[in-house]
């Protein structure tokens, strides 16, 4: 600031009061704004983490109460695989195993089929010219911004809807199961696969296809020697990324699911709502822990892939 | 000989170009096909069935009718203005909060303790959502964390009603989406070239004008792109209210399921409902248009 004024007015030494007020306010906005900075950071970074960090700790705790520490137990983690989770009398543990097998059966089947159909639709429109394609651009990205009760709805009177006529028209009945979860899920995962897989391609050089092109390779020879390889990063960004939203997805599934196809996270959803108890702290400590190996699996791959 | 090469080629060329096209047109069928069918179609029955009437056992009927509508903006008015306050106020309090720790972020000088904090911002939304408001449950509760603290410092003899209520709604909500207020403001930030600021300051600005007037027009874009990427989850959201606002923090999204349960819902009254919720997230992508990032 004293630069500034020398700056401005080299031959002047005494400041007016008006300038030794902005001076002031200059320099009290500086302090002032730096530690506001550090303190309005530092608070977020502990928002942020204090629920997870503490929910760990207490799912050791030998204590029913959630208020003191009496010691370190494994007690309620063995709970959980012993069909005791707090007074809780619905819970099973080969329901909950259940429900986890039907989790990993539908966010394998949603993410293969996004991944594919989604790769797919990110070079057509990266790479491809033909009218429409702005249209195909905002069809892709309403999934994203549409709220999922608002999807969840409109899916399960869709399949109403249709089952409703298959049996009138067909003599057929169908209810919803496996294949109904799956597409449901399949609608907002195509969106964000593209997202990622997207922006790889927008970064790998397009020269490359054209010299295998002019070599002499058809398109699909150049797809899986030359583009394939290069975007590979992004597809398992993007395959990863749908899984994880797959496995955590309530509203999409509580909607498109039926009797015995109860996801990991439809199941406990009832118990993390209603409950809280050790045992319960226990089984979300697992999911997050789940979660984070998962992540930490991804980013291990994308860095050798780099 | 190199004529007729180049003429071959010219002709191969032309025709790859067609095939290339059709190729890569039809490479987005399957995608088009899947939205079309299973989130452009359901969408529309739901726009007809918002304008029918109920019928009997949670079914609907004839004739077309405007009365879903009247029923949302006259008996639910007050769950929609709570919804559009809550969402508004969650998105200011993210923004009060993700800019300084963009910032923050961006500032520190050492290249690993920046993409550590990055990571600490985007760790928790990879981990399951419901589990992340179930620990708020935990801590908000009466007989949870806070009020353990509180009362075992003698600080307060009863527990404070925390959870159960809007307060918890909004602290759900934060919690749940302040990443998506930092990611894109810290992208913003990175692009801002600090030299601006030296200019600045050579030309005689100090750094309340600084500020105002060179720093925050060029990370606006990243702002607005933060305030909808907030906005627009929590004008929606559903799983945060339903498992921490109880009665008096009821949302829009906890109506519409509401109107689902079988035989006593309301079809027509849940599609209009999400008609309206529909064209609120539209509003605001249309705000987005016009002020935020025109890449």
């Amino acid at each position: 600031m004293g630069k500034t004024l020398a700056v401005r007015s080299p031959e002047r030494t005494e400041l007016t009061d008006a300038e030794k007020g902005r001076l002031w306010r200059d320099r009290l906005m500086n302090f002032t704004g730096s530690r506001m900075i550090w303190l309005v950071s530092i608070a977020g970074f502990i928002f942020l983490w204090a629920p997870i960090i503490l929910l760990i700790i207490f799912s050791f705790n030998d204590s029913r109460t959630v208020n003191e520490w009496r010691g370190f137990t494994l007690r309620w983690y063995s709970n959980i695989f012993n069909n005791v989770i707090g007074t809780e009398a619905r819970f099973s543990t080969s329901l909950m195993l259940e429900s986890l097998g039907n989790s990993l059966i539908v966010g394998v089947a949603a993410t293969i089929i996004a991944t594919v159909i989604g790769t797919m639709v990110a070079l057509s429109l990266v790479r491809g010219t033909y009218p429409g394609k702005r249209i195909i651009d905002s069809v892709l990205f309403m999934p994203l911004v549409i709220p999922e009760i608002t999807q969840g709805v409109s899916l399960a009177m869709f399949f109403a809807i249709t089952f409703e006529f298959m049996k009138e028209s067909l003599g057929l009945t169908a209810r919803n199961g496996f294949p109904t979860i799956i597409i449901g899920h399949v609608v907002f995962n195509i969106s964000y696969v593209v997202v990622v897989v997207r922006a790889r391609l927008a970064d790998m050089n397009p020269r490359l296809e054209e010299a295998a092109n002019d070599l002499g390779a058809n398109p699909w020879q150049t797809f899986w020697r030359i583009t394939f390889p290069q975007i590979v990063p992004g597809i398992i960004a993007g395959a990863l990324l749908a899984f994880t939203l797959s496995l955590d997805d309530y509203v999409m599934t509580f909607f498109t699911s039926g009797p015995g196809t109860t996801t990991l996270t439809v199941f406990v959803y009832g118990l993390l709502k209603t409950s809280v108890s050790p045992e319960i702290n226990a089984l979300s400590t697992l999911i997050m822990v789940v979660s984070i190996i998962m992540i930490a699996i991804s980013q291990g791959a994308q860095r050798r892939a780099r | 000989m190199a004529i007729r090469l180049s003429a071959r080629s010219v002709a191969s060329g032309a025709s790859q170009d067609a095939r290339g096209k059709l190729g890569s047109f039809l490479l987005a069928v399957p995608a088009i096909a899947w939205l079309g069918l299973f989130f452009i179609l359901p969408l529309i029955i739901v726009l007809i069935i918002s304008f029918l009437t109920r019928g009997s056992g949670g079914s609907v009927a004839l004739p077309l009718t405007t009365a879903a509508y009247e029923r949302v903006f006259d008996v639910f008015s007050p769950v929609l203005l709570r919804s559009i306050r809550i969402a508004a106020v969650t998105t200011v309090i993210c923004l009060l909060v993700g800019f300084p720790m963009a910032y923050f972020i961006k500032t520190r000088k050492r290249a690993w303790v920046r993409s550590v904090a990055m990571f600490l911002v985007v760790l928790p939304f990879w981990t399951n959502f419901i589990v992340r408001m179930y620990a708020w449950r935990v801590l908000l509760g009466p007989e949870g964390w806070i009020n353990g603290v509180l009362m075992n410092f003698g600080l307060i003899s009863e527990p404070i009603p925390m959870l159960y209520n809007e307060f918890a709604v909004l602290v759900g909500l934060v919690y749940g989406f302040l990443p998506f207020m930092v990611l894109p403001i810290y992208s913003s930030v990175e692009r801002f070239d600090f030299r601006f600021v030296e200019a600045a300051h050579d030309l005689g600005a100090n750094n309340w004008h600084t500020f105002w007037r060179v720093f925050l027009p060029l990370v606006l874009p990243g702002i607005i792109a933060g305030c909808i990427l907030v906005f627009i989850p929590s004008i929606g959201a559903y799983v945060v209210p339903d498992m921490l606002g109880g009665t008096s923090g009821l949302m829009i999204g906890n109506l519409i399921q509401n109107q689902f349960r079988g035989s006593g819902g309301n079809l027509p009254l849940g599609s209009a409902l999400s008609i309206v919720l529909m064209a609120i997230v539209m509003l605001s992508l249309l705000v987005y248009a016009y002020f935020g990032d025109k890449d």
